[in-house]
């Protein structure tokens, strides 16, 4: 694995599982995920809607509903700034406990998906902004204030002072995904998760929204996670990607490996099925066949098995695919997959 | 901002109460029968003089010779120019009077549920919603459940006959026999308490029973949207996140619900009170209506439905103060 | 896309993409609408445990003349006030089937109140048993009962007798007849009047929506009972019951179809702007058509919903208004009506079995609460 035994990680992830408790039965949606985050790094986590890729998150802040059961273990070595001797295990902490509660926020902060629908809508954008400052960094309201005003800025909000008095729904919805970008990062948190930041913003905005989180970033040395559909957005953002399919991390590499060098199968029909102007001679889209099995009750066997051109049904069809490193730091979930010096990662 | 919102809505309340009236002058005029000719009847019948100068002095102060619509004028200008909401055939004396002695205890009655209601039903529907399913989950739901199905009439007669055979006391009327004629003083509020807490209680379960899964089901609607897991994510505590987040927009729709809550409680007051004969409008205007004294029975139907209006009023403002999205005329999703 | 790539596409079709949609459509199965709320219907418990109910319940007052052990207006004149009679199976530990023990009328030494005793004279019980003749629905001449006394002119009462010697099972099954009917009939006045005014509404929009608006909001403002009982008082009292009765249906349902009426006009307005709508509309159909056939189709479940929870309310609002004599009025019996008996704190104390009318109206209510809470869930079946 990339970067394990580092003293640069940051958060590390080895063999994470969270399962939803279902009255039709058990729901693996997150099924053993070992990556890791460098610091000041980006990694990418790319798949189709429903791979798991937003309960991966969900599993690191612990905000998951009460019959998820997270698993495995979510290894955080910083907080609050200092290199901890002995990591904390975010994934045997109380969900609702005070430790949980310290490192989300201040350690580890989150820009969702939808501002309007991630903001309360009868509070003051400030009012919820503060409400995090005042619980990590300054308990002190006028200072606390102060400093929201001046994130707001930092975002490029024109005349924050008067902004930060201002309900969510008065602001536009560039200006909202910015404002909660300021709210994720009033604290200074060493890790920011982007759950698909860009996906509910027009194209233009977009485009600023990720230079935005990418100069920041520089500017106060925070480590990255990317959950995205979108490879444009990998592309442009990350370092490191992982692809996930089914709960499982079926390739991960570094960010040129991945579009230049793609091993596993899925990867490459996804790289294929992104629209490209010279594509257009051959008159259709490519698109993976089959849609996404559910992921319950499944049997053993590697999860694209159905919609793999390579699958072999002796090979594939009788158990899960193992990870196996197919160059350095490139790893790939596949049993077609040559490993570079036969060497097998769990 | 909020003054102009509040000018704007109790101008468009003007309109409707014009058609208010307009429909219970209708009611009043639906039985068969001028009123100086049922008057006159009713007067002979019950052996009184019938005295040709006040029907002279009536048919001119309410316009009965007239058409209807000046009528219907004539009506609406005693009533707000003199208060005067005309006469009373089954009790020969102004409806005005028996109004004032009677209408403030229903209007009492029904603000005190009002209250009551809203205090009970939004703690219970917290919990209910944060302890989905538990034992006391269940255990709301189904009295909840019978609340809503067990008739206010039904309710009152049960709890007559049961602190009748456990007491041997006839909870009956608002004061005990004693009282009931006292001037106001500590001991006959304390004799009123317990009665006042039953009818209370009476009138106000089945609406409790509604708030409550009302207030569960926002509440549980709330819980599940991205603002409350934006809150958990910076951090904050549950307790605190809770009472600052969700209850707040929960409670928000609570509050429009005065509107439908303000006549339903003065229909289940009536129904009550008539059962539990109190001095308050139940039992008067069931009579009055039995007896088809329209003018009675209209203007308590006026003035309800008067006050029901202005607390829809109230409680949209209550709403706009206390939710910003209105305030602004703001989007709604 | 290019027209020309869209023609490709469309005549060759990849054996990749191809393949998998003919496999993704044989692994789903297309179920109408009706049949997913019928699916999510059937996961409610106790929705599940309230529709039976319902139906024994419409069976039983439907076809009372048939179930009920004797008919409403017969009095025993020799057991007036008598309380309700035991069915017994086992005689000094013998199994002889159902049967009761006549019983007579004493005095008690010590109230001088009129009290019954069991005597030990057995009245064998029986079912399609032969008792006063009747006419089925008004039409059928029989004299067929589900239960009762083998040899006619037993006195048997499984809910005790009213103050006249009246059977209250019977009449509470004559009532249930009544009660129940009421809020069907009325329900579809409702219905009509609902939709036609909050159709108009959303359909037509501008004036007539501001017209119907403003009505519902005057009918709102009104409290319903108060209402009720003041368009009810002004009926003419020489009316036959059977006018009163109908005439009643009218008068709950011009107090109560705003809400269906809200419903329909909000669903009408978004689902106005649909294409489909819009295309019927440039095709040349007909405002009926549109609504009838385009528009109601997709919020049906909705006005189900609606009407079934409107239910309670009108068996409610019966029954307490008939109860306090602004309703339906003897010689009609229905539920309301029949509770008149309690009215005293004697009669309660006295004789508590005059009270299974209101056992009759809580278990309607609470089944119906349960019913449409279940269709409730159900009419979003793709949540």
């Amino acid at each position: 694995m990339p970067g394990k035994d580092d003293d640069s990680v940051i958060l590390e992830m080895r063999e994470t599982r969270v399962r939803f408790k279902m009255d039709a039965g058990l729901l693996k949606a997150v099924d053993g995920v070992s990556l890791s985050l460098r610091k000041g790094a980006t990694l990418g986590i790319v798949g189709e809607s429903g791979c798991g890729k937003s309960v991966t998150a969900g599993a690191v802040f612990r905000t998951l509903p009460s019959y998820a059961e997270v698993g495995g273990d979510i290894l955080l070595y910083e907080k609050d700034g200092k290199r901890l001797d002995e990591p904390i295990n975010i994934a045997k902490l109380n969900p609702t406990g005070p430790e949980i509660r310290g490192i989300r926020g201040g350690n580890i902060a989150m820009v969702f998906q939808e501002p309007m629908k991630a903001f309360s809508p009868i509070h003051t954008v400030g009012n919820q902004i503060i409400e995090a400052i005042r619980l990590h960094v300054e308990p002190d309201e006028g200072k606390a204030r102060r400093i929201a005003i001046d994130t707001l800025g930092l975002v490029g909000i024109s005349s924050p002072e008067q902004r930060i008095d201002e309900y969510p729904h008065q602001l536009s919805g560039g200006m909202r995904q910015r404002a909660m970008i300021a709210m994720a990062l009033s604290c200074k948190p060493a890790i920011l998760i982007a759950d698909e930041p860009t996906t509910a913003l027009d194209v233009t905005v977009q485009a600023q929204v990720l230079d935005l989180i990418n100069k920041l970033k520089a500017e106060i040395n925070t480590s990255v996670i990317y959950i995205t559909h979108d490879l444009g957005v990998i592309a442009e953002t990350s370092d490191e990607v992982a692809v996930m399919y089914l709960g499982k991390v079926v390739e991960y590499c570094a960010v040129d490996a991945l579009f230049h060098d793609p091993r596993h199968p899925y990867t490459r029909a996804l790289l294929r099925s992104i629209p490209t102007a010279d594509k257009r001679r051959k008159g259709r889209f490519d698109s993976i066949r089959g849609t996404v099995p559910y992921p319950m009750n499944l049997p053993e066997r590697c999860g694209f098995f159905d919609r793999c051109d390579l699958a072999e049904e002796g090979l594939c069809g009788r158990s899960a695919a193992p990870m196996v490193e197919a160059a350095p730091g490139h790893f790939a979930r596949c049993f077609k997959v040559e490993p570079y010096a036969a060497k097998e990662v769990v | 901002m909020l003054l102009g919102y509040i000018a704007k809505r109790a101008l468009k309340l003007i309109p409707l109460l014009l058609a208010i009236s307009v429909v219970i002058f209708i009611i009043i005029q639906l039985p068969p029968g001028d009123y100086i000719t049922n008057y006159i009847i009713q007067q002979q019948n019950s052996g009184l003089e019938v005295n040709q100068s006040s029907i002279i002095s009536m048919t001119k102060r309410y316009g009965l010779d007239q058409p209807v619509y000046l009528q219907y004028f004539y009506w609406i200008k005693n009533i707000v120019t003199r208060g005067d909401f005309g006469q009373s055939m089954q009790w020969t004396q102004p409806v005005s009077q028996l109004l004032s002695e009677r209408l403030p205890a229903t209007i009492l009655i029904a603000l005190l549920t009002l209250c009551v209601t809203w205090g009970v039903s939004i703690p219970i529907g917290i919990y209910s919603a944060t302890h989905q399913y538990s034992v006391g989950d269940y255990f709301i739901i189904f009295i909840g459940f019978i609340g809503l199905a067990v008739p206010g009439f039904l309710l009152a007669m049960c709890a007559v006959y049961f602190i009748f055979t456990h007491t041997g006391q006839s909870l009956t009327g608002l004061f005990s026999s004693a009282y009931v004629n006292a001037p106001w003083s500590v001991a006959k509020v304390v004799d009123m308490l317990p009665r006042l807490g039953l009818v209370v209680f009476i009138v106000g379960l089945s609406q409790t029973a509604g708030l409550v899964r009302q207030m569960r089901a926002m509440l549980l609607d709330e819980l599940q949207k991205q603002y409350v897991i934006t809150a958990r994510a910076k951090g904050l505590e549950e307790r605190r996140l809770l009472w600052k987040y969700p209850i707040r927009m929960a409670i928000n729709p609570m509050i429009s619900t005065i509107g439908w809550i303000l006549p339903g409680l003065i229909s289940g007051e009536m129904v009550v009170s008539i059962i539990l004969s109190m001095p308050t409008m139940g039992p008067v205007v069931r009579r009055a209506l039995i007896a088809q004294d329209m003018y009675l029975a209209g203007s308590f139907l006026l003035i309800v439905s008067v006050l029901t209006v202005v607390g829809t009023l109230l409680s949209d403002i209550l709403l706009a103060v206390v939710d910003p999205r209105i305030r602004f005329g703001g989007v709604t999703e | 896309m290019t027209a020309d790539a869209t023609l490709g596409g469309k005549s060759t079709r990849g054996p990749l993409l191809g393949g998998g949609r003919r496999k993704a459509r044989s692994s789903y199965e297309v179920a109408s609408q009706w049949r997913l709320m019928w699916w999510k219907f059937r996961k409610h418990r106790m929705a599940m445990a309230a529709l039976p109910i319902i139906c024994i319940m419409y069976l039983l007052t439907m076809c009372c003349e048939f179930f009920a052990p004797t008919l409403p207006l017969t009095r025993f004149k020799s057991h007036k006030d008598c309380p309700p009679t035991a069915i017994h199976l086992f005689r000094e530990g013998e199994f002889i089937g159902p049967y009761i023990l006549r019983k007579d009328s004493g005095m008690d030494p010590v109230t001088y109140r009129r009290v019954f005793v069991d005597t030990d004279e057995v009245v064998k019980m029986g079912f399609f048993v032969h008792g006063e003749p009747y006419k089925m629905w008004n039409l059928i001449p029989t004299d067929i009962h589900f239960f009762g006394p083998v040899e006619s002119g037993g006195e048997f009462f499984l809910m005790g007798t009213d103050s006249l010697g009246r059977d209250v099972f019977t009449r509470a099954l004559y009532g249930g007849r009544v009660s129940l009917s009421f809020a069907v009939v009325s329900i579809f006045f409702t219905f009509v009047i609902g939709l036609t005014l909050g159709g108009l509404s959303g359909y037509m929009g501008g004036f007539v929506d501001g017209i119907v608006q403003r009505a519902i909001d005057v009918i709102m403002s009104i409290p319903g009972i108060p209402l009720w009982m003041a368009l009810a008082a002004a009926l003419p009292k020489d009316m036959s019951s059977y006018t009163r009765y109908l005439f009643m249906c009218v008068i709950m349902s011009l107090v109560g179809w705003t809400g269906l009426g809200r419903v329909v006009r909000g669903k009408i307005l978004s689902v106005r702007e649909e294409e489909f709508v819009t295309a019927a509309r440039l095709s040349g159909a007909t405002h009926g058509r549109v609504i009838f056939k385009h528009m109601i189709p997709m919020f049906m479940s909705y006005i189900i919903v609606s009407i079934t929870g409107s239910i309670p309310a009108t068996i409610l609002g019966e029954t307490s208004l008939s109860f306090l004599g602004l309703g339906l009025q003897a010689p009609t019996i229905s539920w309301g009506t029949l509770l008149q008996d309690c009215q005293t704190i004697e009669a309660i104390a006295q004789q508590p079995w005059k009270m299974f009318p209101a056992l009759f109206i809580v278990v309607t209510v609470l089944m119906f609460n349960f019913a449409g809470d279940g269709l409730r869930d159900a009419a979003d079946p793709y949540k």
